[in-house]
């Protein structure tokens, strides 16, 4: 896990380093951290925020500790909204897309890699076209096709969208190419069926590909906006980020319970980001996912 | 707009080297099974959103029932091109384009080079700058929000104290704008960064140590090394910053709601509103296919540039 962390002296030693490169090194580490700092003010002063009352707030806005700290603005915040209600939808949407979408594309990667069939090259064009194509834009035509199936206010609505990803096959294909062909014949002259192979010696080899594609449909599913707020027009059955845009609004004078609210939002969040940052931050790195 | 970053060695195996047989019928009946749910969701849920766009730009269909209503031919297409309000939101897309991405590629170039003369604290530099990237857009609106409030957020304070004029974040175009970017900037910083990251940790070491060997200080390593060899990164980080930042919505429909006066709407908040306040489906349609055909057109400008230069090297 913290192999990149740790400081690596025999590299340092290795390049003649000058004074003047030290300093230099020191003085990036400096403005680095300086820059690093700046970016966690808006989390810290949210949660600072939310622990203050809203009279004490507006009388010393930047006096962090004036009349004092308290939990009274999330017992507020939990019990005005259905936040639960909406972390569990989220939660049911995000999970449900990412197994669908790593089952149908991980099966598609896998027939494009290594099987000859029918219509595998016009296949293989359509999906590299649709990189191309910007999906976002087409929300108009997309909700009325929706409308037209009946999909509106399901959960469905929210889960499609995300199989129909071009980018996961195209990471699990790439996947299941650097994987020694040897391996797959051996298991067909042992006379396993292609479902088989793919189910036992595929999906098991392809982990990391795997582990990318969940991870990235996941945090976009969970994080995506307009189409959720197209969609679901009932309270009861928003996601979290379609929830607390409702909360948006420069009239709110309830600093501490708004600010509790987004703690709420961002928190479990940063709190798996923590757990996963390496495969976050090298899946995004291999995709460039957007 | 999805990409596959090339800075990973690519796999280097044939795909599948034919053994000389033709493929067996199982092995074919296998191939069309495992593509299929993949495929009929694809081109219904993907391909068909685009397909519905084209012929409903050419309906009067409205969004409030269902049903095509009549043909109208062209006449979406010319009150798209010929409405000024149309042409203002496009230009409020670029603007926000124009606004967003010097920053956005410079910063996280700079970043990048500073972190990689770092050894120590990567933890700390990742959960600064790409955790606020897993956070949802309202709930970053939510707490910018608060940070621009007149008087008593922490922005127009910080903007006193230094002495500079507080705008008003909110209420006036340019400080709609000024907040806009502030905001996408502190929230899509770390992608650019992590990119840039993973770029210059594919530099061999030995270029940069044959470099001090032979006397180059640090600030010329940085000048003649990782910034040329960084090229191919730029451009991809480059054509995707431009690419997200023309399909805004999220944080100016949040922060501004495209005021004051629709003095900020971008385009996909005029097709919202064509199509979902005004009910005008077929209409929205229309804009939505010009808008769309200017994403197109910049993407494969950008992949063509790139195949061509590509191979101009290779020759």
């Amino acid at each position: 896990m913290t192999t990149i962390t740790q400081p690596r002296p025999a590299t340092t030693k290795s390049v003649p380093a000058t004074d003047g490169a030290a300093l230099f090194n020191r003085l990036c580490a400096v403005c680095l951290t300086l820059f690093a700092l700046i970016w966690l003010v808006p989390f810290a002063w949210a949660i600072a925020t939310s622990l203050r009352s809203d009279g004490s707030i507006t009388q010393n806005p930047t006096s962090l500790f004036a009349g004092g700290w308290s939990l009274h603005a999330y017992s507020s915040a939990w019990d005005t909204h259905p936040i639960g209600t909406w972390y569990l939808n989220s939660l049911v949407i995000s999970a449900l897309a990412v197994i669908f979408t790593v089952a149908f594309c991980s099966m598609a990667g896998f027939a494009l890699a290594f099987l000859r069939y029918r219509g595998r090259a016009a296949v293989m064009a359509l999906v590299a076209a649709g990189l191309m194509l910007p999906s976002e834009a087409l929300v108009l035509p997309q909700f009325i096709e929706y409308r037209a199936f009946h999909l509106l206010g399901t959960f469905w609505a929210l889960i499609l969208p995300s199989i129909a990803a071009p980018i996961s096959v195209f990471v699990f294909q790439a996947f299941f190419r650097g994987i020694p062909l040897a391996l797959i014949e051996a298991a067909r002259i042992d006379g396993a069926s292609w479902w088989r192979i793919y189910a036992r010696v595929g999906m098991p080899l392809c982990r990391p590909a795997l582990s990318t594609v969940a991870i990235l449909t996941f945090i976009t599913t969970w994080n995506s906006f307009l189409w959720p707020l197209l969609v679901l027009n009932q309270t009861k059955s928003q996601t979290i980020p379609v929830g607390l845009a409702s909360l948006v609004s420069n009239s709110n004078i309830q600093y501490a319970e708004v600010m509790a609210s987004s703690v709420l939002g961002f928190l479990p969040l940063i709190a798996v980001f923590l757990v996963f940052q390496r495969q976050i931050v090298q899946g995004v790195a291999t995709t460039g996912i957007k | 707009m999805t990409t596959v970053v090339p800075t990973r060695p690519a796999p280097t195996a044939p795909a599948a080297a034919p053994p000389a047989d033709r493929p067996s019928r199982s092995e074919r009946r296998a191939g069309a099974l495992l593509t299929a749910p993949f495929l009929v969701i694809y081109l219904l849920f993907l391909i068909g959103p685009l397909l519905v766009g084209v012929v409903l730009s050419f309906f009067n269909t409205t969004t409030v029932k269902s049903g095509l209503g009549d043909w109208v031919g062209l006449s979406n297409y010319t009150e798209v091109v010929t409405d000024p309000q149309f042409w203002d939101a496009m230009w409020h897309s670029v603007l926000f384009t124009l606004l967003t991405t010097p920053p956005l590629v410079v910063l996280a170039l700079a970043g990048a080079i500073l972190a990689s003369r770092v050894r120590r604290g990567r933890v700390l530099y990742r959960l600064a700058f790409f955790a606020p990237y897993v956070v949802p857009s309202s709930v970053v609106a939510l707490i910018f929000l608060w940070m621009y409030t007149p008087q008593i957020g922490l922005l127009p304070k910080i903007f006193d104290a230094v002495g500079l004029p507080v705008p008003d974040f909110i209420g006036s175009t340019a400080g709609g704008w000024t907040a806009v970017t502030l905001m996408t900037l502190w929230w899509t910083f770390g992608f650019n960064f992590v990119l840039y990251t993973a770029a210059i940790q594919d530099v061999p070491p030995d270029v940069y140590e044959a470099a001090a060997i032979d006397g180059a200080g640090p600030w010329q390593q940085i000048r003649h090394i990782t910034v040329p060899l960084l090229g191919r990164t730029t451009s991809l980080v480059l054509i995707l910053q431009i690419l997200a930042s023309l399909k805004v919505f999220d944080q100016i429909y949040l922060l501004l709601s495209g005021g004051p006066d629709q003095s900020t709407r971008p385009v996909i908040e005029y097709i919202y509103d064509t199509g979902f306040t005004a009910y005008r489906g077929g209409y929205g349609a229309a804009a939505t296919m010009v808008y769309f055909v200017v994403i197109v057109a910049i993407s494969a400008a950008w992949y063509g540039l790139r195949r061509r230069r590509a191979s101009s090297t290779a020759a």
